[in-house]
């Protein structure tokens, strides 16, 4: 589904990612995982559309990602909920999730997927009127999870989820990023909680410094030593 | 589409003005009249700016597109006959291709907030400077006129200007047209797709909006109100100048204005707009009128006006920035929320 094939990618003069190729497969969750500074959010961002990769391929669906502006991605079915959830905060619940569905393809079906959203996260309808910058850290991570569905994703890209949250609470975020999974998604995330993030993932990538580290299934990553002592704290 | 109760009743009493004054002041229609009208079109004017500070685009540059619609339709009618008909179209695609070149590149490389008001300050006093160094056709800094038609009144030259009820209804019809702009854009999808964008982009981006071009079709637009605003102003005064209509004066003016009334509700402007005028109105007949003032101040007297602006500007924008019209709105819907919701004041400790 999405194939990146060395990427390069930095900030001015300072260079983030080194060569990075990897594929997500249709229904597939993925991981990235690394320490802070590795380039993992930067990674998504290039995704995004939202920095401009430098060097390197990348497409979706055999559709390419670096010829595609930043507002066009979504449109091949990459949905990207943003380090630190980034949700409209002087907005309402339900006005985020209107703006979900901003690209025209999304707007016809609004009504459906609104319903569908609030289905999947009730919590979210309660709280429709409230303005989302109010809600607590897990209910605006579930909202931005929400408006990034609104658009019909094929592939969501998850940023940090469990960034800033209590322990009980990221508990909750994993379990929501569980059951974004069994809706059919595919998802690519990035996440510090090593521990957790494997034993939800197939797969994982270690991103180190910029480089691709290592990859392999979930399993054999929680499996490895240098995973565990360097990752774990075991 | 249901039509409002407020509408219902507002209409007929507007377009039933001229006749009330008449009854009212008999010796002073045209005044009241005047009064009336100079409100009406800088509210288009203001609402027309209003469109882009909702969105956190707050601009001193709006001066310049009022004085590139007077001046271009008025240039062209003096020395190429050219009749505003025309030249009101004219003057709003230059004001419009002016607004892309400054915005185009202000969007692209993100600038917003201060750096947003200073660049768009300096294209104020651009079009200023521009109108005084081409004195020869624009009269400089002492400004022109259009070349009166005829009687003065002229469907062809679009001058209405000696019929003052006549004027009053162009002004209504105008001052219309902005608020059905507004509330267009207001019931849009990119009322949300600026309203997301002016609280964090690249969120934005990533759901799909294309921010550059949102952010320059709002421009292109509050441009163009303010454009056909300043050429009406033109034609109603049949004088321009390039402290009256263009330069930074107006700029300050417009964003006063609108803080003053309200930038985030529809009549938030039109209210901006009556609080000014009968501001400087009663300012400035107060300082006509009293000796003692003059004697204090001496000539300085006739710049109290604009102190006074000053000062309030300060008082609005910390103690009610919302506007007056806004903060009335919004304690009328606390009231009346108040008994739906009781207070839980002491339940939590």
């Amino acid at each position: 589904m999405l194939e990146l094939s060395n990427i390069d990618a930095g900030y001015g003069g300072f260079q983030a990612l080194f060569g990075v190729s990897m594929t997500v497969k249709a229904g597939e969750a993925v991981a990235v995982i690394g320490a802070n500074g590795a380039g993992k959010t930067t990674l998504l961002r290039v995704i995004s559309g939202l920095l401009p990769a430098t060097a390197g391929t990348m497409t979706m669906e055999g559709v390419s990602l670096r010829a595609t502006p930043p507002h066009k991605i979504i449109s091949t079915g990459i949905a990207h909920v943003p380090e630190g959830r980034r949700l409209f905060p002087r907005l309402s619940v339900e006005n985020n999730l209107k703006i979900g569905a901003f690209i025209p393809a999304a707007r016809q079906k609004f009504a459906e997927r609104l319903a569908f959203v609030y289905e999947l996260f009730p919590r979210l309808k309660e709280r429709r009127a409230q303005l989302a910058g109010t809600l607590s850290g897990g209910e605006q991570q579930m909202c931005a999870i929400a408006r990034a569905l609104m658009s019909g994703p094929k592939l969501v890209l998850l940023d940090e989820p469990s960034m800033g949250l209590a322990p009980v609470i990221v508990a909750q975020v994993f379990d929501l990023v569980r059951r974004i999974r069994g809706e059919g998604y595919t998802v690519l995330i990035v996440e510090q909680n090593v521990r957790q993030v494997l034993r939800i993932a197939d797969r994982a990538y270690l991103l180190e410094v910029g480089r691709l580290k290592a990859s392999g299934s979930a399993a054999e990553l929680a499996a490895s030593d240098e995973i565990r002592k360097a990752y774990m704290g075991i | 589409m249901r039509i409002p109760k407020t509408a219902l009743i507002g209409v007929p009493i507007l377009l039933l003005v001229p006749l009330a004054v008449r009854f009212a002041f008999p010796a002073a229609e045209k005044y009241y009249l005047h009064l009336l009208i100079q409100i009406l079109i800088w509210s288009f004017i203001y609402t027309g700016w209003s469109l882009m500070g909702r969105f956190g685009l707050t601009s001193l540059g709006h001066g310049a597109f009022t004085g590139i619609g007077a001046y271009v339709m008025v240039l062209l009618w003096n020395y190429a006959g050219i009749t505003p008909w025309i030249g009101i179209p004219v003057a709003i695609v230059v004001s419009i291709i002016v607004a892309l070149l400054v915005g185009y590149p202000c969007f692209r490389l993100r600038i917003v907030g201060h750096y947003f008001a200073l660049l768009t300050l300096a294209l104020t006093e651009f079009v200023r400077l521009c109108i005084v160094g081409l004195r020869d056709y624009t009269g400089g800094s002492l400004g022109t006129q259009p070349r009166r038609f005829g009687d003065g009144v002229s469907l062809y030259a679009l001058q209405f200007e000696p019929d003052r009820v006549l004027s009053y209804y162009v002004a209504l019809a105008l001052w219309a047209l902005g608020l059905y702009v507004w509330w267009r854009i207001d019931r849009s999808m990119d009322r949300y797709a600026l309203d997301a964008a002016s609280q964090d982009e690249d969120a934005a981006a990533s759901v799909g909006i294309d921010v550059t071009r949102e952010k320059l079709k709002i421009t292109a637009i509050s441009a163009a109100m303010c454009a056909l605003g300043g050429a009406i102003y033109a034609q109603y005064q049949m004088y321009i100048g390039p402290d009256t209509i263009a330069g930074l004066s107006v700029s300050l003016n417009i964003v006063f204005a609108v803080i003053a009334g309200g930038m985030w509700v529809m009549l938030g402007p039109t209210v901006g707009a009556v609080f000014t005028q009968v501001l400087s109105e009663v300012l400035r007949v107060t300082i006509q009128n009293s000796a003692a003032l003059q004697k204090v101040f001496g000539s300085a007297v006739l710049a109290l006006d604009t102190m006074i602006y000053g000062l309030l500007l300060i008082l609005f924008i910390i103690y009610m920035p919302k506007g007056i019209l806004g903060t009335l709105l919004e304690r009328r819907e606390k009231k009346q929320e108040t008994p739906l919701v009781p207070a839980k004041a002491g339940t939590r400790s």
